[in-house]
């Protein structure tokens, strides 16, 4: 072949000049792609400014102290976010609480115990196919699992809507006398019917002090005493029965409290925090896992101490991400909470809830134009949240960030 | 090929070991005895199952789905292969080294106590003195004393090859296996590597895997040629290299296969 003559293409002058393709039209061609993709880059950039400034100018208005410090109220001059600020903390913060370790122990079966048995490895594959299936269910149908499994526990305990079991709560007898003041009466069991006025029973005041009831009959006059009067009552005074919820009220099953909401978030927020967390422990250089191996180290010593601190910025950056998504979710919240009326933050996981979203659909759906303006607001609260949780990933992630070999 | 019957206390024991990726046979009915106190080198052209042969010896291969083994491998009369045999304590007792260094991304102290934190709960003091010891023991400590708690990653390739080592002795292993160690350093860092390995011969039985024929030739007391899976030929590195008994080791020796 040493001495085979050059082809055509590139030895007869003739045919090159025929075949060559413009020089000029191949630059033409290329400034014109790139012009394309600038306009079609700059489209979508620009349709996101269009948004933000029309929520502002809508929003802005109306974004005031006492919109982010008040309960929602019919007049929309005096509404606030309060609740549902508070609401989307304790949504989110025990979705993650719940989500985080149940998602990296997922991933870390997944990534770092795969096992060697054929069939054993087929639950595997099966496991982390359904994973990244569930990923793509839309959240709504989530809501519906949440409705059934969590709010009602598919009515083992009861109808779903009572408790069927519950600690951390009292029960009171609570009176309402004829000088404007409260007498309650501690409820020993529940099912004993309310309390009937004895003369000298213990009563305790709003105030928690005991105190002996001094009853009076029809005809008798009302004490002038304000410290008597505070322990009197009519002998045909009934009370009602209210209960009192301490901060770790806990009730079976979850009913439409904040677990409820919380935990079917974390469904939703669970299969992103188990790739991420998976995508970050692959990215560990397995020279060190061998390492740690070849040291005579257990596969936990190996999880422990090496795989998973390598990984812990790419964990955390998924677990960000997943608090961004739950923060914004609002189809499956409309099916746990429904539009309900909440005018005051969650005391406890029991507790009925709001949440921002649903908050801006409510205020969203109705006819007056005020209230438009306080869902911008709204919009405006919930999207910087989502920028504030979006800069801390980027910062995580640069500063947590170590090269590993 | 036959098993050279050697004067010395065999540490290694291989008989009619085969091992399998799958469907493929890697290696094929090795009999081999490396002896103690001894470097022994596995030479041959890629692929011909030297490294499968000393990932066996600690069973890193175990990690591997679909790799397996038969036949017989004993460490100092103690069985290797068996369900009674302890992962975790033999590879406390085989080191192993790999091609490409790779120290934890921790402080040098941190890299040599790492492997002995795993087996034992020591004082400082004790730990202290473990790390100075084997980071001697590997000829880094005079580099490095002065830095034991800046990271590791620092380090040259040459002195984290040799960090690796100190952190493989730093657990007492009897038996230290090195898979191509140098084949990623410059030939100054290689000098020094192979420097160590004559002298941490008086303590350990080293198995090495090399592509560097002068490497196995300078380090080594015992070569085992391997070609496709099957021991060609084993004995003194002195007679395999100066007088081979079958003409495909000489071949790939002197370069013309390979």
């Amino acid at each position: 072949m040493k001495h085979a003559p050059k082809p055509a293409l590139l030895a007869d002058s003739a045919v090159i000049a025929k075949r060559t393709r413009s020089l000029a039209a191949r630059h033409r061609k290329d400034i014109f792609f790139r012009n394309v993709c600038r306009t079609v880059a700059s489209s979508s950039a620009l349709v996101l400014v269009l948004l933000l400034t029309a929520i502002l100018t809508q929003g802005l208005g109306s974004l005031n102290f006492q919109f982010l410090s008040g309960p929602p109220d019919p007049d929309p001059a005096i509404a606030g976010l309060w609740p549902a600020m508070m609401g989307s903390v304790w949504l989110v913060v025990l979705t993650l609480v719940i989500a985080l370790p149940l998602g990296v122990a997922a991933a870390i079966i997944l990534e770092e115990f795969q096992p060697r048995r054929v069939y054993l490895r087929r639950i595997h594959s099966f496991v982390q196919l359904n994973i990244t299936n569930l990923a793509g269910v839309p959240s709504v149908v989530f809501g519906i699992l949440g409705l059934t499994v969590f709010v009602s526990m598919f009515g083992i305990f009861g109808n779903g809507q009572e408790a069927g079991m519950e600690v951390g709560v009292t029960y009171f007898d609570q009176f309402y006398n004829e000088g404007d003041f409260i007498l309650e009466v501690p409820v020993a069991d529940q099912a004993q019917p309310v309390a009937e006025p004895v003369e000298g029973m213990t009563v305790f005041s709003y105030e928690g002090t005991a105190m002996a009831l001094h009853l009076l009959g029809d005809d008798e006059e009302w004490p002038a005493d304000p410290a008597l009067a505070k322990r009197s009552l009519r002998t045909w005074d009934a009370p009602g029965r209210i209960q009192e919820n301490s901060w770790w009220y806990f009730r079976l099953p979850f009913g439409r409290g904040v677990l409820a909401g919380a935990l079917t978030l974390m469904l939703v927020v669970l299969p992103i925090i188990i790739i991420a967390s998976q995508e970050a422990l692959r990215a560990v250089p397995s020279s060190l896992r061998q390492a740690a191996l070849g040291l005579g180290a257990t596969p936990l010593q190996t999880v422990r101490q090496i795989t998973l601190p390598a990984a812990v910025p790419g964990i955390l950056t998924g677990a960000i991400i997943a608090m961004s998504r739950a923060i914004g979710e609002a189809a499956p919240l409309l099916m746990i909470a429904g539009i309900v009326f909440i005018t005051h933050a969650p005391g406890n996981m029991m507790d009925d809830f709001t949440a921002m979203p649903l908050q801006i659909f409510n205020w969203a759906g109705r006819p007056q134009k005020e209230f438009h303006d306080l869902a911008a607001s709204g919009i405006i609260v919930l999207l910087t949240a989502l920028l504030i949780f979006n800069t801390v990933a980027v910062v995580l992630r640069q500063k947590l960030q170590k090269p590993l070999s | 090929m036959t098993t050279i019957p050697t004067p010395l206390k065999p540490a290694i024991r291989l008989r009619g070991f085969d091992a399998w990726y799958g469907d493929f046979q890697a290696l094929h009915s090795i009999d081999m005895d490396l002896p103690e106190n001894r470097v022994t080198a596995f030479i041959g052209p890629s692929g011909c199952g030297k490294s499968t042969l000393l990932r066996w010896i600690n069973r890193m291969n175990d990690a591997i789905p679909g790799a397996r083994s038969s036949g017989q491998l004993e460490i100092n009369g103690h069985d290797v292969l068996g369900p009674a045999t302890d992962v975790v304590e033999l590879r406390r007792r085989v080191g192993i080294v790999f091609q490409k260094p790779n120290p934890f991304p921790k402080s040098i102290y941190d890299n040599v106590a790492f492997g002995a934190r795993l087996h034992m709960k020591a004082t400082k003091a004790e730990m202290d003195e473990l790390v100075e010891w084997s980071l001697r023991k590997a000829a880094l400590w005079d580099e490095v004393k002065d830095r034991l708690r800046s990271s590791a990653l620092g380090l040259s390739g040459g002195q984290q090859q040799r960090l690796c080592i100190a952190r493989a002795i730093a657990v007492g292993p009897q038996v230290l296996l090195m898979d191509e160690p140098c084949s990623a350093l410059d030939p100054r860092s290689t000098a020094s590597i192979e420097e160590l390995m004559v002298e941490l011969r008086e303590s350990y039985t080293i198995a090495i895997v090399t592509h560097n024929m002068q490497q196995a030739a300078r380090v080594s007391d015992f070569t085992a040629y391997m070609f496709l899976g099957k021991v060609v030929e084993f004995g003194a590195t002195l007679d395999i290299f100066e007088n081979p008994d079958c003409q495909e080791t000489e071949d790939y020796i002197t370069g013309r296969f390979g």
